[in-house]
C-alpha cells in the first residue's frame, strides 16, 4: 500500500515529477551513451587490425605509425624505401609482408596502393577476412576495389570510372589515367570501408608524368603505354608484416628498429593500441567525469524538487502521523518516492539510449566509421543504473530528514 | 476517577510547548466513559489542539497522567505511542482529511497499515470499507475514486469511515462539520452518531458551535476542565 501511495503522490505532482524524471533520464542516457561510444570506439579500434604481427614504417612515433597506416588518420613523415622493404621481406623470420602506399585521394576518401596479398592477409575483428560484395579484385593495372562506404556514399557500381586526385584535398587530378571499379568490398566497420584500393604499381603508373610532386608540363602518357612499362615502386608508406613464429616477433622488431640503412620503426599493433588508449584515457576520464557531473546535477535537481514540495506536503504528512505512521515512515516514504523517480528515470534513460543508438548508429558509422553496437545492457551498465537509484535514495535523505523533523514538530496538527 | 469503563483519563496534566512558544496548558481532571458522546466546546486559543495532541500522544505531558484505555501514554516510547494511537484512536479533522491522490479505499484502510490489532479485528478490510461507505451514505462506486475528486461532504464521510474501521475504542473529531453546510452537517452527525453507537465507540467532538450541544450525552467547556497559560516574553 505504501508503494502505491508513494506512486500516487508522485502522480499527483506529475508535472514537476515528470520534469525531474526527464532530467534524470537524459543524464542517465548521456552517461550510458558516453560509455557506449567509449567502449564502441575502443572495440572498433581494437577490431580494425588482427593477425598482423608488426607494422613497419619510417621512424616516427608508434601511435602515429599505427594511426596513419591502419586508421588513415594523419600522414607519414617519411616513406620506407623499396630497398629496405625488400630487405625486410627477405628476412627468414618474415612469413608474409604487404606494402601500403598512401598519399592520394578520391573525393573525401584515401587511396591506398597495395598488393593482391592485402586481401588475403588483412584481417579484422578476430581474424575475419575481407569479402567482396560485388565484382573481383584488381586484374588490370587501372582496376580499383572500393570499400563499402565509398560505394554507398558516392553511389559507385562495378565498372564505374574513378579519377584519383593527387595528394589529399587537392585540385590536381590524375585525369589521364582513370580507374575502373572492379570490386566492392563488404562492410567491415574498419577504415577499409572508406578506402579506395589500387595496386602498388598503379600508384607508380599515375605518377609517371610527375616529378618532385608536380606534373611535368605537357606530358601525358597514355594508359596503354603505361601498361607496357616496367613499374618499380621507389618507396612505400608502410608495411604490414606477419612473422613465422610468435617468438621471432621481438627479434625482428629489434633488428628493424636498429636498421642501419635508414631510420625505421616496427611496432606491435596491440602495444601501439595500448599507447593510444593511454593518450585517449585522459579525454575518456574527462568525458566520464562531465557526464557523471550531469547525473549528479540531475539528482541535486531532484533533491531541490523534493525540498520545495515539503511545505505543501505538511498536511499530507500530518495525516500519515495521525493514522499512526512513525516519523521514520515519512522519511521512508520520501526516500521511496525519490528511488521511484530515479528508477523510472533510469529505465526511461535506457530507452532514450537505445532509441538514440538506433537513430545514431548508421549516422555515426558513416560519419566517423565508428560502429556502435546495440547490445543488451552490460553488467556494468546495470550497476550504473542501480548506482543512480542508490545515489538518489542517499541524496533524498537530506529533504527526508527535514520532513522527519517537520513531522515530529507538527505532529498531526498542521493547519494550512 | 479511574474505573473499568473509563476510556480516557487526564489527571493533573501540565504541558508547555518547547522552544520560544510561551503557551502552556494545565488539565486538573478530565475523563471519558466508554460509549459516551461528549462535545468539548472552546474558543480559538483555548488549548483544544494542545489537548488533542496530548490525548493522541504526539506530545507528552510535562507532568501528570494521560491514559487511554487504561494505558499511561507517558510509559510508551515514541514509536509505541504512534502505534498505540493507530490502535486506539480514530481521528477526523476539520478538513483536508484525506490523501487526495489516493483512492477512497486506500484512505479508509490507511490506519490498519499501522495498527495490526485493529487490522486483525477486520476479517475482510475491503468489504468492511465498502460497508462503512454504504452505512455513511456514500455511493458504492465511490470506493475506487480518487479522494481528491470527492465533494467536501463526501470527504468527511470517508474520514468518518476511516476513523471507524477496525472499531477503535475512541474517536476524536476536531470540528468535523465546520466546512459543511447546515443540511450536510446534520446528516453527517446523525450518521456519525449511529455508527459510533453501533460500534460501541466513545466519541469526543471538539467544536466552538454550541448549537450542537443537545445531540451529545455530555457537553464540556474547555474553560471548565483546562487552563491555558500564556507567558509574555
Amino acid at each position: 500500500m505504501i508503494l502505491r501511495l508513494a506512486f500516487g503522490s508522485l502522480m499527483a505532482r506529475a508535472l514537476t515529477v515528470g520534469m525531474t524524471i526527464l532530467a534524470i533520464a537524459l543524464s542517465v542516457a548521456l552517461f550510458l551513451g558516453v560509455e557506449k561510444v567509449r567502449t564502441g570506439a575502443k572495440a572498433s579500434f581494437a577490431d580494425t587490425i588482427s593477425g598482423t604481427d608488426l607494422i613497419v614504417g619510417a621512424r616516427s612515433g608508434s601511435v602515429q605509425l599505427l594511426l596513419y597506416s591502419v586508421f588513415r588518420i594523419g600522414n607519414a613523415t617519411n616513406n620506407l624505401t623499396w630497398e629496405s622493404y625488400q630487405d625486410i621481406a627477405e628476412r627468414p623470420q618474415v612469413d608474409w609482408i604487404v606494402p601500403i602506399s598512401l598519399g592520394d585521394s578520391h573525393r573525401q576518401f584515401r587511396v591506398m596502393g597495395t598488393t593482391a596479398e592485402f586481401f588475403d592477409r588483412y584481417k579484422y575483428r578476430s581474424g575475419q577476412s575481407l569479402e567482396l560484395s560485388d565484382g573481383a579484385i584488381m586484374s588490370d593495372l587501372f582496376d580499383t576495389v572500393i570499400g563499402a562506404d565509398v560505394a554507398a556514399t558516392l553511389g559507385y557500381e562495378i565498372n564505374d570510372p574513378i579519377v584519383v586526385a593527387h595528394g589529399l584535398a587537392s585540385f590536381t587530378e590524375h585525369e589521364d589515367q582513370p580507374f575502373r571499379v572492379s570490386g566492392i568490398l563488404e562492410k567491415t566497420g574498419t577504415p577499409v570501408d572508406r578506402t579506395v584500393i589500387v595496386s602498388l604499381k598503379a600508384i607508380e603508373a599515375i605518377h609517371v608524368d610527375w616529378k618532385s610532386g608536380a606534373k611535368t608540363s605537357g606530358m601525358s602518357t597514355a594508359a596503354d603505354v603505361i601498361r607496357e612499362m616496367e613499374l618499380q615502386p621507389q618507396a612505400v608508406t608502410a608495411a604490414l608484416v606477419g612473422v613465422k613464429g610468435r617468438l621471432q616477433v621481438f627479434g625482428l622488431q629489434r633488428s628493424i628498429n636498429e636498421y642501419k640503412q635508414e631510420p625505421l620503426l616496427a611496432v606491435l599493433p596491440g602495444v601501439a593500441l595500448q599507447e593510444l588508449w593511454q593518450i585517449v584515457g585522459i579525454a575518456e576520464t574527462a568525458l566520464i567525469a562531465v557526464s557523471g557531473m550531469v547525473v549528479i546535477t540531475a539528482l541535486i535537481g531532484m533533491m531541490a524538487t523534493i525540498f520545495s514540495s515539503l511545505n505543501e506536503r505538511r498536511r499530507e504528512m500530518a495525516i500519515f502521523r495521525a493514522m499512526g505512521a512513525r516519523p521514520r515512515v515519512i522519511l521512508g516514504l520520501l526516500v521511496l518516492e525519490a528511488s521511484l523517480m530515479a528508477a523510472i528515470g533510469a529505465i526511461l534513460g535506457l530507452m532514450f539510449l537505445y532509441i538514440g543508438l538506433i537513430i545514431a548508429q548508421p549516422l555515426v558509422d558513416s560519419a566517423f566509421g565508428l560502429w556502435l553496437p546495440i547490445d543488451p545492457p552490460t553488467l556494468r551498465e546495470v550497476w550504473v543504473l542501480l548506482s543512480v537509484i542508490a545515489a538518489s535514495a542517499i541524496v533524498s535523505l537530506v529533504p527526508a530528514l527535514r520532513a522527519y523533523r517537520l513531522s515530529l514538530a507538527d505532529g498531526m496538527m498542521v493547519k494550512i | 476517577m479511574s474505573d473499568e469503563t473509563s476510556i480516557l483519563e487526564l489527571e493533573d496534566v501540565r504541558y508547555r510547548w518547547p522552544g520560544r512558544t510561551s503557551f502552556g496548558l494545565s488539565v486538573p481532571a478530565f475523563g471519558l466513559k466508554s460509549g459516551e458522546t461528549v462535545l468539548l466546546l472552546g474558543e480559538s486559543g483555548s488549548g483544544k489542539s494542545t489537548l488533542l495532541s496530548l490525548i493522541c500522544g504526539t506530545v507528552t505531558a510535562n507532568s501528570g497522567r494521560v491514559a487511554v484505555s487504561g494505558t499511561d501514554i507517558a510509559s510508551l516510547s515514541a514509536g509505541q505511542r504512534d502505534r498505540f494511537r493507530a490502535e486506539q484512536i480514530g481521528l477526523i479533522f476539520q478538513q483536508f482529511n484525506l490523501l487526495p491522490y489516493a483512492s477512497v479505499l486506500d484512505n479508509i484502510l490507511l490506519p490498519l497499515r499501522f495498527a495490526p490489532e485493529r487490522r486483525s479485528r477486520v476479517n475482510a478490510p475491503q468489504d468492511e470499507a465498502i460497508q462503512l461507505c454504504q452505512d455513511l451514505g456514500l455511493p458504492r462506486d465511490v470506493i475506487n475514486a480518487r479522494a481528491g475528486t470527492l465533494s467536501v461532504g463526501q470527504q468527511q464521510r470517508v474520514a468518518a469511515a476511516r476513523a471507524l474501521i477496525g472499531q477503535p475504542p475512541l474517536i476524536i473529531a476536531d470540528e468535523p462539520t465546520s466546512a459543511l453546510d447546515a443540511a450536510t452537517q446534520t446528516t453527517f452527525l446523525e450518521l456519525l452518531f449511529a455508527q459510533s453507537q453501533s460500534h460501541g465507540t466513545t466519541l469526543l467532538m471538539v467544536s466552538h458551535d454550541a448549537r450542537l450541544a443537545d445531540q451529545f450525552d455530555r457537553v464540556v467547556q474547555m474553560s471548565d476542565i483546562a487552563k491555558a497559560e500564556r507567558v509574555t516574553p
